[in-house]
């Protein structure tokens, strides 16, 4: 086994559109064979940082480096990188063939492998047979995977995807998710892929980099990600989360204590390495908090007596099928989420609204976020 | 068996009164148009009361040397005017679409009036600007047309511009980009996805120049020397004097022209617009 | 778009050639029109440009200011009689079934692809003495006449052909005849862009058919009615044909008059003063149009 080497390194990247910086000094390695996400609010500067690696857009500073060599003056015509466009812009005047055919046609490459590799490259996204359609015949779902098979039979070193699964409705992505991931791992190609659907970014990929405002807020493996947020930004964008400030009042190496005004005395069972008495968040998941009626709850199961438990009032439900979300008012007059897997049809538990519960959590649940 | 669909309320022209209105309008633009054609077959003189079915006047107008050359004449310098038009409109739509450069609204709005200035005065600038350089009035056709072709050049290529230039806004960058990531260089991503999105509106861009062309006349009248006769201005000088038959003739063939030329015009448009896509996005 | 900048070449190479012949054709032979106008004839050729405003003096002169009035008084006209006339044309090709109605807006094109000379003339052949026109009327005076016979009453006199050509009559009609398509065409874009489901709103929430047109419709179908009218009202009030073949010796408009100065009257400065002072009303026109579509932007804004 060799270590995986970068086949993009980003040097400190920055770009400026006018006075505003839409990439601010950004350094990168993603390696070989990954599947590599971008995930942000729109305007954060990942399209941006994608067009820059494709070659749409010059960095104003730094350097981008594909496969070790510096990109610095190599048009986009020129780079060993393919890029599916968000719209797909496959070509609305040529067959579905002479899309899939146009770069390698552009390369000179004799008729036979042309059509031997345009064959291919068909058979790998399941067009196979849909060769001779024009494009305003195809389904969207066909089209992207045109887009897909015109990148895919150039051989790129990496793929670039700009929003690939924005235009698809809600059950042909979640089915593309699966099949984008799949595709990557039969190709072996470097995936490169801005999204701003966190869901999509966790499914997919081996590794998300956060970007907001131009910078990169957090970058690690999605269980990472969502597990282990690094600052509210990220913890709020990727996924759903109930947000309290609060005072660090306890922080040794086993245990840390969070004085929570609006929550309570949240215990954490590992340490924070924060500064004393520091103003902290605590990140707390909808579905790793307990729901109890009243007066029913346990004591909370690791922690001192006292300590991760709150009572409330039930003011929102929504049901969502698989789980059914509830929204609870704190004394303190805060709305907690608490999510609840519908474990069966009918549930004995059936809370409602204006019901008095009761919650408890697991010392592992909260996450101390100190920026 | 009668019943009536309903009428919808916003289906307004399922109204009689819309109806007959439009009706109206339609026989107020065609009937002239008709009657004219008409009785360019009629045997008679005064032309107005049916007298029998014949070609005389066609035959008359055939074997009119000064109308045929007339025609030709026009025909050429529509046909010059055209290409040449076609070439600078679309060039000059590409650079209107594509590019930010200094003095951009000031050219912009230069581009535009040839459209909207009175045909007079442009037609009065061009004959003192040809008297002024002295442009020789004696040269062999077809070089003789080519103070006419300027000038139609002139007020025509703005409206390939024009009419370009809209197609162009629908284009997506992202096909341009596309192909250049594939590999292609500026030029070939202009020709293989540029060029055919820009088709619809050449055609439509060239159908109006060459219409533009042969229709004129005030600009034409002031530019023509004394021995480059064009079309139009020699139906005028016929006009002038008297309503003929052959008149009717001439007309006939000319609307002909038209009918025939929109005709295949828009067929092609219709067939290119379906095959470049409507661009489901 | 892109700077220029960053394709130098591509930007020269596309450039060049349309400016350059702007500038020749277009830009100088206008500058050259600018200066004749403050000059004076001296000799039958030669003009001096000596940078007099004699031109334009005599231009408002009253029997040239009664000339302008008159045809911006006909342009005027012929504007708003295409407009009486092309607003429900355009409604109607708007809300036609879509089967008629590329039928329709081809209907209303072709007279504006066909030879304008040759409308005129047709025009021409209807309203003549002896046209179409006056021998339907005959017809119809004759029928009507026999009819007050068979019921007993005294016939009408002989029929007197009316006279229909050369006057200002044939005139604004031959203008609205040439000028309909170009007030249908922009008033039909505006309106095939309004969302119908304001005009559904406007029913639901009880108002009538007309009051929604005079209260929703045409507010919202404004730019389209003003460029609408513009694009109608400049042609007309620079018109030489119709005025020259359907007009009489008093329906003479303002390029009738410019006309006469470069070929008959050559008085070179005088008709370039003519065409200039032409020309600005036009230019007034368009920054009209431009003024207030800015605040209808705003409005909307």
């Amino acid at each position: 086994m060799t270590t995986p080497q970068p086949i993009i390194q980003i040097r400190n990247v920055t770009k400026k559109f006018g006075q505003l910086a839409a990439v601010d000094d950004v350094s990168l390695d993603i390696m070989a064979g990954e599947f590599f996400v971008l995930l942000g609010p729109s305007g954060c500067g990942k399209t941006t940082l994608l067009r820059m690696i494709a070659g749409f857009e010059l960095p104003t500073e730094g350097q981008i480096l594909i496969d070790g060599q510096d990109m610095v003056g190599v048009p986009p015509n020129k780079r060993p990188v393919n890029m599916v466009f968000q719209s797909y812009a496959v070509f609305p005047h040529m067959t579905v063939r002479d899309n899939v055919a146009y770069g390698l046609k552009i390369a000179r490459t004799p008729k036979d492998e042309v059509r031997d590799r345009v064959e291919e490259a068909l058979g790998l996204v399941k067009l196979d047979g849909l060769g001779e359609r024009m494009p305003d015949q195809l389904s969207g779902g066909q089209r992207q995977r045109v887009a897909l098979a015109r990148s895919l039979v150039m051989r790129p070193k990496v793929l670039l995807l700009d929003e690939p699964l924005s235009a698809l409705d809600a059950k042909l992505r979640a089915a593309m998710q699966f099949e984008l991931a799949e595709l990557q791992d039969k190709v072996g190609i470097t995936f490169v892929t801005v999204t701003h659907d966190q869901d999509e970014a966790l499914s997919m990929a081996s590794r998300i980099a956060v970007v907001n405002k131009g910078l990169i807020a957090q970058l690690a493996t999605p269980s990472d990600l969502y597990e282990y947020p690094a600052n509210r930004f990220v913890a709020d964008f990727v996924g759903s989360v109930n947000l309290f400030e609060g005072r660090l009042v306890v922080d040794e190496p086993e245990q840390a204590v969070v004085d929570c005004p609006e929550l309570g005395r949240v215990f954490i069972n590992h340490g924070v390495t924060g500064p004393h008495e520091a103003v902290v968040h605590i990140a707390l998941r909808p579905e790793k908090i307990s729901l109890y009626r009243h007066g029913e709850a346990p004591p909370a199961p690791d922690a001192p007596v006292g300590h991760n438990m709150a009572d409330g009032v039930i003011k929102g439900m929504s049901y969502l099928g698989d789980i059914t979300i509830y929204e609870v008012l704190l004394p303190s007059g805060q709305m907690m989420r608490v999510s609840r897997p519908n474990l069966s049809r009918f549930d004995q538990e059936d809370f409602t609204w204006d019901d008095r519960v009761s919650m408890r959590w697991h010392s592992s649940s909260p996450v101390v976020l100190l920026a | 068996m009668f019943t009536r669909q309903p009428i919808a309320p916003l289906e307004y022209t399922r109204r009689w009164s819309l109806r007959a209105w439009v009706a109206l309008t339609m026989f107020f633009l065609y009937a002239p148009l008709v009657a004219l054609m008409v009785f360019s077959f009629n045997d008679s003189r005064r032309n107005i009361v049916w007298q029998g079915f014949t070609t005389k006047y066609y035959l008359k107008v055939l074997h009119n040397d000064t109308l045929m050359t007339a025609l030709l004449n026009s025909l050429t310098i529509a046909l010059f005017a055209t290409i040449i038009s076609l070439v600078l409109g679309a060039m000059a739509a590409v650079m209107l679409w594509r590019f930010r450069f200094p003095w951009k609204s000031a050219i912009e709005g230069t581009m535009a009036l040839p459209i909207v200035v009175p045909e007079i005065c442009f037609g009065v600038a061009m004959l003192i600007f040809f008297a002024q350089i002295g442009w020789p009035m004696d040269l062999p056709w077809p070089f003789s047309l080519g103070a006419i072709t300027i000038a139609h050049v002139t007020f025509c290529f703005p409206f390939v511009t024009m009419v370009v230039r809209s197609r162009l806004a629908s284009f997506n960058r992202e096909q341009e980009e596309a192909a250049k990531d594939l590999g292609a260089s500026e030029w070939q991503a202009f020709r293989d996805v540029l060029l055919p999105h820009m088709k619809p509106g050449l055609v439509a861009g060239a159908l109006l120049a060459f219409t533009l062309s042969l229709d004129d006349f005030v600009i034409t009248f002031f530019t023509s020397g004394p021995n480059t006769i064009t079309f139009p201005v020699k139906v005028y000088s016929m006009v002038r004097f008297s309503v003929t038959p052959e008149v009717n003739a001439v007309s006939t063939l000319l609307i002909l022209m038209t009918v025939i030329l929109t005709t295949i015009a828009l067929y092609l448009q219709n067939r290119m617009t379906e095959n470049s896509g409507k661009g489901h996005s | 778009m892109q700077d220029w900048g960053t394709q130098k070449r591509v930007f020269a190479a596309i450039a060049t050639a349309p400016i350059l012949w702007l500038f020749t054709f277009f830009v100088i032979p206008l500058a050259v029109l600018w200066a004749y106008s403050f000059g004076r004839n001296v000799g039958l050729t030669e003009i001096d440009i000596s940078g007099t405003f004699a031109n334009y003096a005599r231009a408002i002169e009253p029997l040239y200011i009664a000339i302008f009035g008159k045809s911006v008084a006909v342009a005027a006209l012929t504007t708003f009689i295409c407009l009486i006339v092309g607003f429900p044309v355009a409604i109607a090709i708007t809300f036609a079934a879509p089967k008629w109605k590329p039928w329709l807006l081809l209907g209303i094109m072709l007279p504006f692809w066909t030879n304008l000379l040759i409308r005129t003339y047709a025009l021409m052949t209807v309203l003549r003495g002896e046209g179409y026109a006056n021998q339907s009327l005959g017809w119809l005076w004759n029928l009507s006449s026999n009819a007050r016979v068979v019921l007993g009453l005294q016939p009408l006199g002989a029929w007197e052909p009316l006279h229909l050509l050369y006057n200002n009559f044939a005139v604004v009609l031959g203008l609205v005849y040439v000028h309909l398509p170009f007030m249908v065409l922009p008033l039909y874009a505006a309106l095939d862009r309004l969302d119908r489901s304001l005009i559904e709103a406007s029913l639901d929430l009880g108002a009538g058919h007309l009051r929604t047109l005079l209260t929703i419709v045409a507010p919202l179908a404004a730019p389209g009615i003003i460029s609408g009218v513009v694009i109608t009202f400049i042609p007309a009030l620079g018109a030489y044909l119709t005025p020259d073949l359907l007009g009489g010796t008093d329906s003479q408009m303002i390029a009738n008059v410019i006309e006469r100065q470069f070929k008959r009257a050559n008085d070179w400065p005088f008709g370039s003063a003519l065409s200039f002072i032409l020309m600005y009303a036009t230019f007034i026109m368009i920054a009209w149009q431009a003024s207030r579509e800015r605040k209808l932007k705003r409005e909307e804004a």
